[in-house]
């Protein structure tokens, strides 16, 4: 039940933002998530934003699947 | 209960294929395999003739309008049958009410249209019904084209064998795109353009410097995986489509991404598979990237052997499933 | 890998594809399987991910990827649809659907079938696109079918506010929004056979992890909150087997970028007020206690079943249809007396033939 997409926030206006995913622009609302600036990403789903992406556990989870692969590599 | 005429039947596949043939191709004793042009001869002369409507809502949308559409889709049938496309006719059936200055801008587009594929409008009709009737304005055109003997069996993929390469000519789904966001109806903006646009200069250029065009289609309704799978089936082989090849713009690739589409199965209105001999694969390519219409052409797959005609995707992270049609027309998914 | 540190460009989908990464990750899986494994997803969004990226291709024998009812169309009952198709033939209503419902048949139409003989159904990306056209046509009432898990229903509770708070008095929800947990619960109590869950990473952002350790705790079984890139589903298969392979189940998250242990407690209160649980059928799997999410008394204007009541009864499955068994991994579609013959994806039977995800229909459509 699941089909949400990381989104790039573009615009905030009151409750509502505009967000891009990968250039094409939707509307989502923002009333579940809090501090949100431009520039964040936040999970899109259904037209809303139901999590602001955490940029550091996302390169943490790259780092180690970077390390998995190194050690692969060896 | 009463059997009706579903959105579906319109798909340009599945229940299309199969309306057409169990009401149209019987009725009118067609013969199978139909092709995108009918080849007729005539007293020793190969002529290619198509015709086809244009419904396309809205009107006006990024890269087009529905006249620029009527002539490039036309061309564009001939030019896939590997015949020179020579006249067009254009019916109109118009709204009451639509607008003269618009009607006179989507006719201006056919002329330019037509002038730059080098095919003259010579015939048509014109037609008015209540408001109500129809939607704004729907065109249809007829086209037909001189056929070279040496080209006359593309359509048909008669050559095609095991090694042959997949090359279409630029990235996909940029046509559904650009008009489902012009339709605004689904709340979202996007700078998609519709790749709209008449193929014959690049067909031309292809057949007169190539040998070894063993098939050539248009990628409209159903996209990439639909030609696909009509080209297994017509050929009987499998093929091989390697899905990190085939080119996908970023927003279109964002969109199909939220609405849950595959970009494989959008509609386009200027792209055309060719199937190619291995040893001109590179030639072609290159002849085709020279070509505005041609610049990001690529090498997408190709024909393998094995008694399966199925079309194997490979997939961006190596691994593999089937790329079968779809059932309808793909409908925006949450989940 | 090309990611720098302090790069701010992460883009969250390309750097999880990684063509490199998979392959290595699928010879890791492959070097640590010791038995044989039965891992069981719950998510639309991983079934179509793990089939899209051909996902089983890259896995040992050794694995098992059973597909369970994590796709709300499927297991939603008939008698939703047909009670959306009562709406639609009604004067003055507009239906707004997720495109998801539009071609599920009901016992004699579709909301697609409706549309094609006249109806109002109109397609939305949002809960909130719907409350936009009851807006714009007053003389008209929106119904919205509200389906979805626990990551769709907050949406639908944040809408349900603001149209009290803007006087919109011509919007109304079916409601049949499910969650997840209790149907988790059935189906591993009694016969299973399964190892662990790649719990989905969706449900979880909004319930937080917390809500899947009964299942460790209680049954023993090895549970990943996981994302939807193939890098982490296969990061999250590896971390299954280690857990399985320890003897020391828990509840980890993959998908660390979207889920914390607590989870959006704003969505989950949004949620709490607008909605309560109660008992829900689910189409295979029958009756399950508090599974299922009805709007509160407080929120009873906002309902469709009781400003348009409606008589239509819930349907009886096919008793030769075992789509429960399927769906708890016990069967495959080929076991069902049914599959093929008169279950099939233009006229199924039951909830695994209904959706392009559901395991019969995938089966039906790639016989291998």
């Amino acid at each position: 039940m699941c089909l949400s997409v990381p989104a790039l926030v573009l615009r905030i206006e009151g409750d509502m933002a505009e967000v891009s995913v990968g250039g094409a622009v939707f509307r989502a609302g923002l009333q579940m998530v809090e501090n949100v600036v431009v520039g964040d990403y936040i999970l899109l789903h259904t037209g809303f934003a139901i999590q602001k992406l955490d940029e550091r556990d996302a390169i943490e989870t790259l780092e180690l699947l970077k390390e998995l692969n190194e050690a692969g590599n060896e | 209960m009463k059997e009706i005429i579903a959105m579906n039947h319109g798909a340009g596949f599945g229940m299309t294929h199969e309306l057409i043939k169990s009401v149209f191709a019987r009725t009118f004793a067609m013969e199978e395999p139909m092709t995108d042009s009918a080849i007729l001869e005539n007293e020793g002369r190969k002529l290619a003739f198509t015709t086809d409507s244009y419904v396309v809502d809205p009107v006006f949308f990024p890269g087009g309008d529905i006249g620029k559409l009527s002539i490039c889709g036309t061309v564009n049938d001939l030019a896939v049958s590997g015949a020179v496309p020579k006249y067009i006719s254009a019916s109109f059936i118009i709204e009451e009410g639509f607008s003269k200055d618009d009607l006179f801008t989507i006719v201006c587009s056919m002329a330019d249209e037509a002038r730059k594929a080098r095919v003259r409008i010579v015939t048509g009709d014109t037609k008015v019904v209540e408001k109500g009737k129809c939607d704004k304005i729907f065109i249809s055109t007829s086209g037909v084209g001189i056929l070279e003997d040496r080209n006359s069996g593309i359509s048909f993929g008669k050559e095609v064998v095991p090694g042959d390469v997949l090359i279409i000519n630029g990235p996909v789904g940029n046509h559904a795109i650009a008009v489902l966001g012009a339709r605004n109806n689904l709340k979202f903006s996007t700078p998609v353009v519709s790749d709209c646009a008449s193929l014959n200069r690049l067909t031309k250029h292809v057949l007169e410097n190539c040998s070894g065009i063993h098939f050539m289609r248009d990628l409209t309704r159903g996209g990439l995986a639909v030609v696909l799978n009509e080209l297994a089936t017509m050929t009987g082989l499998g093929i091989l489509v390697d899905e990190s090849s085939v080119p996908v713009d970023s927003p279109v690739r964002g969109l199909c991404e939220i609405l849950g589409f595959d970009p494989l199965y959008l509609a386009n209105e200027g792209k055309i598979l060719f199937v190619v001999h291995s040893e001109e694969s590179d030639k072609v390519v290159e002849i085709m990237r020279n070509e505005p219409e041609g610049r990001e052409a690529a090498v997408v797959g190709r024909v393998v052997g094995g008694n399966e005609s199925r079309v194997i995707l490979s997939t961006k992270i190596g691994g593999r499933r089937i790329l079968d049609v779809p059932s309808g027309i793909q409908l925006p998914r949450i989940c | 890998m090309k990611q720098e540190m302090n790069d701010p460009g992460v883009k969250y989908i390309e750097e999880f594809r990684d063509k490199e990464m998979v392959l290595n990750l699928s010879g890791r899986i492959r070097d640590s399987v010791t038995g044989e494994y039965s891992f069981m997803e719950v998510c639309g969004g991983h079934t179509a991910a793990i089939h899209r990226f051909g996902i089983p291709s890259l896995l040992p024998p050794a694995i098992r990827l059973v597909s369970g009812p994590g796709c709300p169309v499927c297991v939603t009952g008939v008698d939703y649809i047909d009670k959306a198709v009562a709406y639609s033939r009604l004067d003055n209503i507009i239906i707004c659907t997720f495109g998801d419902l539009m071609k599920v048949p009901g016992t004699g139409s579709s909301l697609e079938k409706e549309r094609a003989g006249g109806a109002d159904v109109r397609l939305v990306l949002s809960c909130l696109d719907a409350l936009e056209i009851a807006e714009y046509n007053p003389g008209k009432t929106v119904i919205f079918l509200a389906i979805g898990f626990e990551t769709t229903a907050p949406g639908s509770a944040v809408t349900i506010l603001r149209a009290r708070e803007k006087g919109i008095r011509n919007f109304r929800v079916l409601a049949a929004h499910k969650v997840m947990p209790p149907a988790m619960k059935a189906l591993v109590t009694g016969e299973s056979k399964l190892d662990g869950f790649i719990c989905p990473g969706h449900v979880a952002a909004i319930t937080g992890s917390m809500a899947f350790e009964f299942l460790p705790g209680d049954f023993g079984l090895a549970c990943v909150v996981t994302g939807f890139e193939p890098t982490d589903i296969l990061l999250s298969v590896l971390m299954l087997v280690k857990q399985v392979n320890s003897g020391k189940p828990a509840v980890e998250i993959e998908y660390s970028r979207a889920v914390t242990r607590l989870g959006n407690s704003i969505a989950q209160e949004r949620l709490s007020r607008v909605f309560e649980p109660c008992d829900a059928a689910w189409r295979g799997l029958g009756m399950i206690p508090g599974s299922g999410l009805r709007l509160r008394r407080d929120f009873e204007e906002f309902d469709a079943e009781i400003t348009f009541p409606l008589d239509i009864a819930l349907r009886e499955e096919n008793r030769s249809c075992i789509c429960g068994r399927i769906l708890k991994g016990l069967n495959t579609p080929v076991d069902c007396k049914l599959f093929g013959k008169s279950c099939t994806p233009e006229s199924p039977a039951g909830a695994c033939m209904v959706s392009a995800e559901g395991a019969c229909n995938v089966y039906y459509r790639y016989p291998e």
